[in-house]
């Protein structure tokens, strides 16, 4: 195993149900860049939104266990690519620091929780300068001529102290990543604005208003396309222009595509092997549509 | 046998809520040596004193301790009060019944016990307190002002026509710090270089002041009447006994494009340069980061030197400059000035100077978004607030550029335009607190000029050009002097400024235009406001090089480099530092009203020391007994003020003495004396053994009355 490039992978629900085309991409993207993924073996839940509302030693503590497990691998960075997955496991690993809280989270996870482990968003794997190199050096497609709106989502920068992840207000690393390939980065006001997050069960109204004035921006900024980092805000934002149509706040067509379907399809992979075809909103051909020269460099 | 008094004060409630002072007193009484103790509700109110005064003549006292509260605010009080009587003022002790028992304890009998263990302690040490007279040094009558912005200008002023001489220092080419960037002052509306320059002229012309421009405060030795103080001269390349301020230089001056710091970056200005028009002294100085020749000659130099070129092969070597290019030696500045001013040998300048006196009068810094005023303080530098998008968005500026904007002699002439495109705006947002009352930024404290200078900006706006609408997104309004809210309101009411009471969340681009996306706590919901320029309402933070400064003078200073005043109510222009004195913005942000009121109170002081004949210096200071000294010179090692020198005695052994005017009574070297030769007046080791002595092994075994709760 080349120690350099693995990492212990912790998919999280959504990238093995609903958000599989995620993980699908992911798994894909990464094999092409030489990222190897360890899958933590027997790993739970993270303790998102279910579990953090109702019990919070809880949610720590089913952290704390997938921290362990961590540990096992004998790796020293844990990478997630759902970001509400990473705002807990941060979130755990800030509740570390405090002796006595710690105490109670390895009871609650049954052993000692290891608290130096780096836990690391996959955007953030993706900025490191030798993966850069590789995308340069692997890419096949430019994106040359493609609109797109980075979103960030709420989660991924915040709370800063917390999260330790770009800048709060005003991250950059979508935005790089995306322009490194080749496309145009649209300046709208929406990067890290909540799309309304695991609302749309108790409040669908609200969901449909916050995420439609996302896509309203991204459409104002004439973006093809708005690129994300969150199952969540992908299913907000993918699944809900219908709703939205309907309740009169804005005939949207945007594609919604997770940042590793762009940086796969820039490698070459096809729409099938990184999932384009399981949205709901028609997402297919975009990238292709205006498929310019292959680059190879070197 | 010492005849020892005994005054336990109640502080009103402070110590009387968790000490039982009657029975302190009568714990006192019991002894050894006391004569009397009593208490009293405010032992430094007059007819406390008088209570001490009293008892002292009615019962022959001979020593006093007071109970009260910590020394460092009434032992002044306390040893005058005394001395009055007779007493020596150095055989009064102070016990600190409130600092280190009342305010730090709840238990009343557990407090009240170690209140009188604390007075049995001094009690013990006051019987063995020799009587001590303060000695005398010279003053030197002369003052030393540190920055030369409105603050230091007033105070040099203020002392110089007092008949003293002062030199005053700045850092940057010329006086008048921020005020001269200024258009207008609120509240009202007087044009800021129309009251500014006249006093910058008078400083320039004062015969008592000694304007060293283009300096700073190197290294500070000594102590108040008696500073050493070296300032380091900047080499400005221009001698400027023989320049006229004639402007053939600058005019002449092919670099041309540098971003003028007095016009925050939106003017350009040339590598010989004065800031501005009117600057003080209106002589130029050479930015030797920009200057062609002093470029070329740095590369030659450095050049020739690693290709080992000698002899005639150096004499003809032309320098490459990192363009591959070859470097013109320029030097036209030279071949232009009429009385050949220009002055390349010219190296920075390190001068002795003596002075009784400083004020510290450094000003502040705007606080910037990109992080860069944490610079030198050592913290982490990241951008803040990228929410605003200030420096993505070139019509994003802070309220200083504005300013710049709105100024007749600023780079556009007083044209309020957007630098992006140089269009008028027709609609402006202010954003108030931008880097002030934010803890997530490191600032938790208010700028207090904001909410000021944002209504004043408003209303100038609309002074420019009425159709023009502003909005202000603000948390509070602060106008807390006079005729201040009145003003505020007139920007609002008469003016017809938008106020809206909440913080952005996100400032984007649509077009040519920015939409500014806030909330407003009024109406309770969203607002976008669509505009055409952004004005962010910089806070202030302590000025560049401010932490630096302090410790080279060792004054104490807060987290965020602003000096701590020697008491904030009762004390605001002293430092915790004997004569060195503090006015404005070092201390803390201020607007122009109270920096001038602080500079002249700070004259003030310097004009009381100064009338004095000499300095009272504080007998409390080590002293070497030369018969057991074995000259190791490890107290001239550890004695941080350099008090200590050696001396040949008759029979030609080496020893210590300690100058008892530059001695702080530290105490160091008395700890490191191999040979106990070493002695600390007021400190001696049987006085506070004594201390310990009555604190392990109580003389009497105390039989306290019986304790009365307080309600």
């Amino acid at each position: 195993m080349n120690a350099a490039n693995a990492y212990a992978y912790f998919p999280g629900c959504s990238l093995h149900g609903t958000a599989c085309d995620y993980g699908q991409s992911t798994e894909q993207m990464c094999e092409r860049l030489d990222i190897e993924l360890l899958e933590l073996e027997d790993w739970n839940c993270c303790g998102s939104s279910p579990a953090h509302m109702v019990n919070p030693w809880l949610a720590l503590g089913l952290v704390g266990r997938n921290l362990r497990l961590a540990g096992q691998t004998g790796l020293d960075t844990v990478v997630l690519p759902c970001a509400a997955c990473y705002a807990r496991f941060k979130e755990t690993q800030h509740a570390l620091k405090d002796p006595e809280t710690a105490a109670r989270i390895e009871y609650v996870a049954g052993g000692a929780v290891p608290s130096d482990l780096k836990i690391e968003p996959l955007l953030g794997v993706l900025g490191k300068p030798e993966i850069r190199v590789k995308l340069h050096d692997y890419q096949q497609r430019s994106l040359d001529g493609l609109k797109l709106a980075p979103y960030y989502g709420c989660l991924l920068t915040r709370p800063s102290e917390v999260a330790q992840f770009d800048d709060p207000e005003d991250p950059q690393s979508l935005d790089e990543l995306l322009k490194a390939l080749g496309a145009e980065v649209v300046s709208w006001p929406g990067k890290v604005s909540c799309c309304g997050a695991s609302l749309p069960i108790s409040r669908p109204e609200l969901v449909w208003r916050m995420s439609g004035q996302l896509l309203a921006w991204a459409a104002e900024a004439g973006a093809d396309a708005i690129v994300t980092a969150c199952p969540m805000c992908h299913s907000n934002l993918d699944t809900r222009q219908g709703q939205i149509r309907r309740a009169g706040l804005g005939d949207y067509h945007l594609p919604i595509f997770y940042f590793t379907q762009v940086v796969g399809y820039a490698l070459g992979l096809d729409e099938s092997q990184l999932g384009i075809g399981r949205h709901l909103t028609n997402a297919k051909g975009l990238l292709g549509r205006r498929r310019p020269v292959v680059t190879q460099a070197g | 046998m010492a005849r020892i008094g005994v005054f336990v004060c109640h502080c009103g409630s402070n110590i009387a809520a968790n000490v039982d002072c009657a029975a302190v007193a009568a714990a006192a009484n019991q002894m050894p040596g006391v004569v009397y103790a009593t208490d009293y509700k405010y032992m430094c109110s007059e007819p406390g004193q008088k209570l001490i005064q009293d008892t002292i003549r009615e019962h022959r006292l001979d020593r006093v301790v007071v109970a009260s509260c910590s020394p460092r605010m009434h032992e002044p009080t306390f040893r005058r009060a005394v001395a009055a009587a007779g007493v020596n003022p150095y055989q009064m002790e102070m016990a600190n019944l409130r600092e280190h028992c009342s305010w730090v304890h709840n238990d009343r009998p557990l407090a009240t016990a170690k209140a009188i263990e604390i007075v049995g302690m001094l009690v013990a040490k006051v019987g063995r307190d020799e009587a001590l007279r303060p000695g005398r040094a010279e003053l030197t009558k002369r003052l030393l002002v540190i920055g030369g912005g409105i603050a230091g200008i007033q105070a040099a002023l203020d002392v110089a026509n007092a008949g003293y001489q002062v030199t005053l220092v700045e850092r940057t080419p010329t006086i008048g710090g921020k005020m001269a960037m200024l258009d207008k002052t609120f509240p009202t509306l007087d044009c800021s270089a129309c009251i500014l320059t006249p006093l910058m002229v008078d400083v320039a012309q004062h015969p008592n002041i000694e304007l060293r421009s283009y300096s700073e405060v190197e290294q500070v030795q000594g102590f108040v009447g008696n500073f050493k103080v070296t300032i380091r001269q900047k080499a400005r390349y221009v001698n400027h006994a023989t320049c006229t301020g004639c402007g053939t230089c600058w005019g002449k001056c092919p670099e041309k494009a540098i971003p003028s710091e007095f016009d925050q970056g939106l003017g350009k200005r040339t590598s010989i340069y004065i800031p501005f028009p009117q600057a003080i002294p209106n002589k130029p100085v050479i930015d030797p980061d920009h200057c062609r020749y002093l470029g070329y000659r740095s590369a030659y130099e450095e050049q020739v030197a690693s290709l080992g070129l000698t002899g005639e092969e150096a004499a003809k070597y032309k320098p490459v400059g990192p363009d591959g290019k070859k470097m013109p030696p320029c030097q036209i500045c030279q071949k232009m000035c009429p009385t050949g001013a220009i002055d390349w040998t010219q190296k920075d300048e390190l001068i002795e100077q003596e002075f009784g006196a400083i004020i510290v009068a450094n000003g502040f810094d705007l606080f910037m978004l990109d992080g860069s005023h944490e610079a030198e303080t050592g913290q982490p530098v990241h951008p803040y607030y990228g929410e605003y998008g200030y420096g993505k968005y070139p019509d994003v500026i802070t309220a200083l550029q504005l300013e710049r904007l709105m100024n007749a002699s600023g780079p556009t002439g007083g044209e309020i335009i957007r630098p992006s495109d140089g269009k008028h705006p027709h609609s402006v947002v202010f954003i108030a607190c931008v880097g002030s009352r934010d803890d997530k930024v490191g600032r938790p404290y208010c700028s207090r000029i904001c909410c000021m200078y944002t209504a004043k900006q408003a209303i100038m706006l609309k002074e420019h050009a009425p159709e023009t609408d502003a909005y202000v997104f603000y948390m509070d309004v602060r106008a807390g002097g006079r005729s201040y809210d009145e003003f505020v309101r007139r920007a609002q009411e008469v003016y017809g400024t938008h106020y809206l009471r909440g913080r952005v969340s996100r400032i984007y681009r649509k077009g040519d235009r920015y939409v500014v996306m806030g909330y407003d706590a009024n109406i309770g919901r969203s607002v976008s406001v669509e505009t055409d320029l952004v004005v962010l309402a910089n806070g202030a933070t302590s000025a560049r090089g401010s932490v630096d400064l302090m410790q080279t003078l060792g004054i104490s200073y807060d987290q965020y480099g602003f000096i701590n005043e020697a008491h904030v109510k009762l004390r605001p222009v002293e430092t915790n530092t004997a004569g060195i004195y503090l006015a404005g913005c070092s201390a803390g942000p201020k607007d122009i009203p109270d920096t001038v009121a602080q500079a002249s109170a700070a004259a003030a002081k310097v004009c009381g020391l100064f009338a004095r004949p000499y300095i009272e210096t504080e007998p409390t200071v080590a002293e070497v007994d030369q018969r057991k000294c074995v000259s190791c010179h490890l107290c001239e090692e550890v004695c941080p003020y350099s008090a200590v020198t050696f001396v040949t005695l008759r029979d030609g052994r080496l020893a210590a003495q300690i100058n008892p005017a530059v001695c702080k009574g530290c105490g160091l070297c008395v700890s490191g004396c191999r040979g106990r030769a070493i002695f600390l007046h007021g400190f001696s080791d049987q006085q506070l053994l004594a201390e310990v002595d009555s604190l392990l092994a109580p003389p009497l075994t105390l039989r306290l009355p019986e304790l009365v709760p307080v309600d």
